[in-house]
């Protein structure tokens, strides 16, 4: 099963409406409620960090038999320190986003904490991609 | 209360020392600066696990005259020496917010 | 539930926050950002909170969390209601500071989830 969304930068309204469609997807699969847990905090921080810091992106998520991939691919400032970035506290989240609740420099180790297999790469003014493993 | 009994009997940990005979009537617990700046009171205790500049800067424009950081936290270094510039005491408590606000609230409570 | 609706002057603004029972939620846990929520895992818990938007809402979501107090006499918008009501998560509000509900719960015996 795969699933396409665009994700538009600063729009906290409707961030998170992605992370919510799977995990109804992922509902109706009956898997198991443990691991729907960990791979919707890992897709809710990964589109939250697209909202927050990018211009725009895109998230493709595969639902498998034996695992749920995620592909997220922003156009945005990209992460100067990828390494500093996955440091719990570390934030580089505007005022406003720290407004909405965001920007305490905890979503990359959130979902790190969740992934089974979290590679992230990052180019300065141009984006970054992640891609996301959670085995079923 | 005085900041002195309060950080006694909620064993915090003192990171930069100041304002210890304030009378602490009461606290706001929030992470919100925007939050802060609009409704916190002068003499109020600042529970937060915000750890960066703005945390000292804020509480100095306010007379907040202690911030407690929750979980832990760490202040950042700059953060740590602007609340020393400005006299604004910096706490640490392990206990996550609703334990130590609820904590805190009872013995102010308890006193009055 | 009734009995910490009047200790903390709450209102209850979305769902059937009557038919919630008290031993439904042992625990609370307070926080303004959303991440800090997220980085743990609930039972029976209330969320305490001053953040006032549809994030909050889905955070809750993301959590697990069905009963939400919103505090500081924010007040929740049409958005937050659809969202809730679709997850089935309670709201209450309050004019009382965070710092005031912990205090509140705690001493009726709401105790802390960490």
């Amino acid at each position: 099963m795969e699933f396409l969304f665009e994700i538009e930068g600063a729009n906290f309204s409707v961030a998170g409406n992605a992370s919510s469609t799977i995990k109804r997807a992922l509902k109706q699969r009956n898997v198991d409620p443990a691991k729907i847990k960990r791979i919707v905090v890992a897709l809710f921080e990964a589109e939250i960090n697209v909202v927050a810091h990018a211009d725009h992106g895109t998230i493709r998520v595969l639902i498998e038999d034996h695992q749920v991939q995620m592909f997220v691919k922003d156009f945005g400032p990209g992460i100067e320190d990828v390494k500093e970035a996955m440091r719990e506290g570390y934030s580089t989240a505007s005022n406003s986003v720290r407004e909405m609740g965001f920007g305490a420099g905890m979503g990359l180790p959130n979902i790190k904490r969740n992934a089974d297999v979290f590679e992230i790469e990052s180019v300065k003014g141009l984006g970054t991609n992640a891609h996301i493993i959670i085995y079923l | 209360m005085k900041l002195s009994e309060i950080i006694k009997n909620l064993d915090l940990v003192v990171l930069n020392a100041a304002n210890e005979d304030a009378d602490i009537t009461s606290a706001y617990a929030s992470d919100l600066l925007s939050d802060v700046m609009g409704n916190a009171q002068a003499e109020e205790l600042w529970i937060t696990m915000q750890t960066h500049k703005n945390v000292a800067a804020i509480a100095s424009l306010k007379d907040i005259p202690a911030v407690v950081l929750i979980n832990n936290g760490k202040p950042d270094e700059d953060m740590l020496a602007h609340a020393k510039l400005e006299n604004v005491a910096v706490l640490v408590t392990n206990l996550a917010c609703y334990e130590f606000c609820a904590k805190l609230y009872n013995l102010i409570n308890c006193e009055l | 539930m009734n009995e910490i609706i009047k200790r903390i002057e709450a209102r209850p603004v979305c769902g059937d926050v009557c038919s919630l029972r008290t031993d439904d939620f042992e625990f609370a846990f307070a926080s303004d950002l959303m991440s800090d929520v997220l980085r743990l895992t609930y039972e029976k818990t209330m969320l305490v909170t001053g953040l006032c938007n549809v994030q909050t809402i889905r955070t809750a979501e993301m959590a697990e969390i069905k009963l939400i107090i919103i505090c500081r006499g924010k007040k929740c918008d049409d958005q937050m209601f659809k969202i809730a009501k679709e997850c089935d998560i309670c709201l209450l509000e309050t004019n009382y500071s965070v710092y005031r509900v912990c205090g509140e719960l705690y001493s009726y015996g709401i105790k802390p989830l960490y």
